[in-house]
């Protein structure tokens, strides 16, 4: 099992999708697209032996038109020792992408996570809540457009600290 | 045998005794005076650790920076059974309601430490997430800065509060200004 042979199973079984390869730093890692993660995570699961899910985590590109929110996910091949990245791309006005849940039950506290700091709505999850911000808020702070200080605070002067 | 050096040197010092008119076999003081010895010289905490600075104040409670030594033998890690509640490291929003809630439980008199930068004002974390000092939930008698500070900033906290302490009247927490104190935090 090796990179190639991964790259040229996925190019087969999912011809449909473009599937974009790279491997920066040595890491390979492929851009996706977002209906089908839920297909290529099985199939990865169940044919290729990536079978432990390290992170689900989200990213926020506001200039990128129609892809604004990225969901990244890492997969580790244990029995290989092969990492891989796959990366999908939601619109922000339908920021909406298949749960990992059913395949890997660590992606639930993952996604609550990834909803709770950039608003992914992971679809068929089954508690997709806040978990570490406080219920109440009604933003998702990791989007680009909130800053990250305090609002609150009156006596920091904005000039001197950068805000 | 071995010699044996007894107190000759000693460099223990015992709580002064607050004064009053000496007797044969009694003594009369004020109470206000007798009971602000008492109520300082047996502080019991009830650390709310949460990240760095409770590192520092484990230390304070070790045999190096021993906080024993100032009456406070007994960490009681219940909000009923202490005076002092030492809030050591960074409250987040999330975590806010709950040191309300711990406070609450506390009975009177009780006094409160704010341990370190980030119990203080948020330190440097002006984040979002986390709540910008523990005085915008409760009140505070002791602030002690640093990041983390060392744990004789600690202690020193912890003399000034004994200070405090032994100063304030008996009649502080029924008086109109303690309540407006708490008025402003919403407690009753």
């Amino acid at each position: 099992m090796t990179k190639e042979i991964i790259q040229e199973r996925l190019n087969q079984a999912f011809t449909g999708a473009a599937l974009q390869w790279a491997e920066p730093w040595g890491m390979l890692e492929c851009t996706i697209p977002a209906d089908q993660n839920l297909a290529i995570v099985t199939f990865l699961f169940q044919e290729l032996g990536f079978q432990f899910l390290t992170d689900i985590t989200g990213i926020h590109y506001p200039e990128q038109e129609g892809k604004e929110l990225g969901i990244i996910t890492h997969l580790h091949n244990l029995k290989d020792n092969i990492r891989l990245r796959l990366k999908a791309f939601v619109p922000v006005a339908a920021p909406d992408i298949h749960s990992l849940t059913s395949v890997f039950s660590g992606a639930d506290w993952m996604e609550r996570e990834t909803y709770d700091f950039f608003g992914i709505n992971f679809v068929g999850h089954h508690n997709l809540k806040r978990i570490l911000n406080v219920d109440e808020m009604d933003y998702f702070p990791m989007r680009k457009e909130y800053q990250m200080e305090d609002p609150t605070r009156l006596d920091k002067d904005d000039e001197m600290f950068g805000r | 045998m071995r010699p044996v050096q007894y107190n000759e040197n000693s460099k223990v010092t015992l709580a002064e005794i607050p004064e009053g008119y000496w007797g044969e076999g009694f003594m009369t003081t004020m109470f206000d005076k007798a009971i602000g010895a008492a109520r300082a010289n047996s502080m019991w905490p009830l650390p709310f650790a949460t990240s760095c600075c409770g590192i520092e104040f484990m230390a304070t409670m070790g045999a190096n920076y021993d906080l024993a030594r100032f009456g406070s033998e007994r960490m009681a890690f219940t909000p009923r059974q202490c005076d002092m509640l030492l809030v050591a490291g960074t409250i987040s929003k999330k975590l806010a309601p709950i040191l309300r809630q711990v406070y609450l439980q506390m009975a009177e008199p009780r006094w409160v430490i704010a341990i370190g930068a980030c119990a203080s004002s948020g330190g440097i974390f002006d984040s979002y997430s986390v709540l910008q000092g523990i005085d915008q939930v409760i009140p505070v008698d002791v602030y002690v800065p640093g990041c983390p500070p060392r744990p004789e900033g600690i202690l020193d906290g912890v003399m000034k509060l004994q200070e405090i302490v032994k100063n304030e009247s008996l009649r502080r927490r029924n008086s109109p200004q303690y309540k407006a104190l708490l008025n402003e935090y919403g407690i009753q």
